[in-house]
């Protein structure tokens, strides 16, 4: 009889688990075992099926300038991101916090860019990049009587300039986080430390930023994701040119698969970045482990 | 208590000169003048609202002073952020900093002055070992009782030697036990180490046990600031006669005696404690419930429509539906203009004599 009660209760279970599972399962998990799969296998094409290559797509990898191009493209644009757009997302966070006039507003304003669509955002700093009359250029034009600038078709400018876009589109949603974070630091804990003597920075750096812990490790976690996965203005702003110069994995991973079709290969890409990501979220983990204060 | 510890530091005066907080056009506080000697212990005493808090926070300077002026030691800090006021603070709810270990908390305003490491590790032993802290130093405060908190709060404001020491009702929230283990100490404290303490509390036991000088706030004014002593016996309005005693002081109006039918605009005080059953009394009342506490018997009447409390020995049997004959000497009796708010210590004979007529 209890046996019957205890086997009720796991159908139960299982049936509560099912939607969520096969969605899990459909999604990500099976997605990403094929994934594996197919890293090892050559690209099918008509009546050709795929082959099994063992590890000939890694080794291909590991010889792709194009590869390695990306990958590094792809470690300037984490280390340019993330800090800038962390260290802009404290700044107006603190400032939106105070007791300012049109507190409201501003942070709307802030925040706006994360409501936008990436492509849509991707069109207006467009216009901004155009040479001759885009916004960069009459500004810096009238201001510095520069020349024209292809401040996107221009190797050593390309990335930089979507480096920009993605910091614009990216502080704006860090900063509701450490906005919400700011908010839960009793005021009192300031008090005491001006009591104390402590000026506004000891304040900042002592008090205030290693409460802000937990929140910066959740908001890095999620901008190192973001800098391998936000790809959609690179579509719109350089295509990934000139010479691949602004051109990032998942981008890479993209062209690959779906303008090459030479999904063998672009599997094995897709590995790569997985283990990539995996690893950058353990260590993160371990890093802040000891750094960070939870209540 | 260690004797090195004994140390005494040179308190500071604090004078409040009608001090006023406006809050959206409403007064919070209201003119009010105080004057803490140095070395002394004053408490501010009042409702919820009052602006007891206010008025410390203005010390501290973490509320701007509207009007008037706040001297300490002498000198006008009215202006001066909370950093050059030279005192320190304990919160209500301790504000202690979680991330940093009880050590780090104590010393954290000695490390933002830079004091010297072998200096501070030297007071930081003589604070721990004073309230008891030693083996706590490496926990964080999430890892501690209340009191052990409340005790880490108290360290860290005493630890910089500041000449005055302000404390927002800091025992508030521990239980009833404790509170009076802390009482003791906090008190034991402050006479060891001289320094000036303006303690807010809204618990009047806090406050008469504690305080040399009591400050009794009520909806932003100073109701009177004299000794415990002089509040309980001569209170200066029927505010404070009300609000100092458990259970409070009967207020009944002269008319309510037949014997001052022509008093006029009078309030007579009367404690409950200070009345005794008296054949030969002026007050003839009905008993209308009675409430035994064991040492005390508490019973409430109406002398005419007005209703009052009296305080009786455990041992009186008094049954609710009696009439009783109640006494007292004349020296117990507090007399109110209604017209002025004031005490009429000028009537207090004379009416006294009327009432045994």
């Amino acid at each position: 009889m209890r046996d019957w009660t205890l086997k009720r209760e796991w159908i139960y279970g299982w049936l509560l688990l099912l939607p969520a599972m096969v969605f899990l399962f459909a999604f990500t998990h099976v997605p990403a075992v094929t994934t594996l799969i197919n890293s090892f296998f050559s690209t099918p094409r008509g009546r050709r099926p795929a082959k099994f290559l063992g590890l000939a797509n890694y080794d291909r990898m590991l010889n792709d300038p194009v590869f390695w191009k990306v990958l590094w493209n792809n470690l300037w644009f984490a280390l340019g991101t993330i800090p800038v757009s962390i260290g802009l997302a404290i700044l107006m966070a603190l400032w939106v916090n105070e007791k300012l006039a049109g507190r409201g507003f501003v942070r709307m304003a802030y925040f706006t860019p994360t409501v936008l669509p990436l492509i849509a955002v991707a069109n207006i700093w467009l216009f901004f990049y155009t040479p001759g009359f885009g916004l960069f250029d009459q500004l810096f034009g009238a201001l510095f009587g520069t020349a024209h600038t292809n401040w996107l078709g221009n190797q050593a400018t390309a990335l930089n300039a979507v480096m920009v876009v993605t910091i614009w589109k990216e502080a704006g949603f860090f900063m509701i986080f450490y906005l919400a974070a700011l908010q839960a630091i009793p005021v009192s804990l300031k008090e005491a430390a001006e009591i104390e003597g402590a000026g506004r920075w000891t304040v900042f750096w002592k008090i205030t930023f290693p409460l802000l812990m937990p929140t910066t490790l959740f908001v890095s976690v999620n901008a190192v994701i973001n800098s391998f996965r936000l790809v959609d203005h690179i579509f719109i702003l350089t295509d990934g040119g000139p010479d691949n110069a602004s051109s990032l994995l998942l981008f890479y991973i993209y062209e690959t698969a779906f303008r090459y079709w030479e999904t063998g290969y672009a599997a094995t890409l897709t590995v790569a970045l997985l283990v990539l990501l995996s690893a950058l979220a353990i260590g993160q983990f371990f890093f802040f482990d000891r750094k960070v204060h939870y209540k | 208590m260690s004797p090195s510890a004994e140390k005494k530091l040179a308190g500071k005066s604090i004078e409040l000169q009608t001090v006023a907080k406006v809050w959206d056009g409403t007064r919070a506080v209201d003119g009010v003048s105080v004057q803490v000697p140095a070395g002394s212990f004053t408490a501010l005493l009042g409702p919820s609202g009052c602006g007891k808090s206010t008025t410390l926070r203005m010390i501290a300077g973490l509320e701007t002073v509207d009007e008037g002026q706040i001297l300490i030691g002498g000198e006008d800090v009215s202006r001066r952020p909370s950093s050059q006021r030279d005192l320190s603070m304990v919160f209500q709810s301790y504000a202690l900093f979680p991330h940093l270990t009880v050590a780090e908390n104590i010393v954290f305003g000695l490390k933002v002055r830079k004091v010297p490491k072998a200096e501070r590790a030297e007071r930081l032993k003589r604070v721990a070992d004073l309230l008891g802290l030693s083996p706590y130093l490496d926990r964080k405060p999430a890892q501690l009782s209340g009191g052990q908190q409340q005790r880490v709060a108290l360290g860290r404001a005493i630890i910089g030697e500041k000449p005055i020491c302000l404390m927002d009702e800091p025992l508030s929230n521990l239980d009833a036990k404790l509170r009076h283990e802390m009482r003791v100490e906090i008190r034991a404290l402050q006479q060891q180490l001289g320094f000036t303490m303006v303690y807010v509390t809204h618990d009047q036991v806090e406050a008469i046990t504690m305080a040399d000088q009591v400050v009794l706030l009520n909806q932003g004014h100073l109701e009177q600031a004299a000794t415990p002593r002089d509040l309980y016996e001569k209170p200066g309005t029927p505010f404070a006669a009300r609000f100092i005693g458990t259970p409070p002081m009967n207020l009944l109006p002269a008319t309510a005696f037949e014997q001052l039918a022509g008093a006029g605009t009078l309030q007579l005080g009367i404690r409950p404690e200070a009345m005794r059953i008296d054949e030969r009394g002026p007050v003839r009342a009905r008993v209308q419930t009675v409430e035994y506490l064991g040492a005390d018997t508490l019973a409430d009447c109406l002398l005419g429509t007005a209703p009052f409390q009296v305080r009786l020995s455990g041992d009186s049997r008094v049954v609710p539906g009696e009439d009783l004959s109640l006494g007292f000497d004349t020296a117990d009796l507090h007399v109110f203009d209604d017209a002025t708010g004031g005490r009429r210590d000028d009537l207090i004979s004379e009416i006294g004599a009327q009432l045994r007529s």
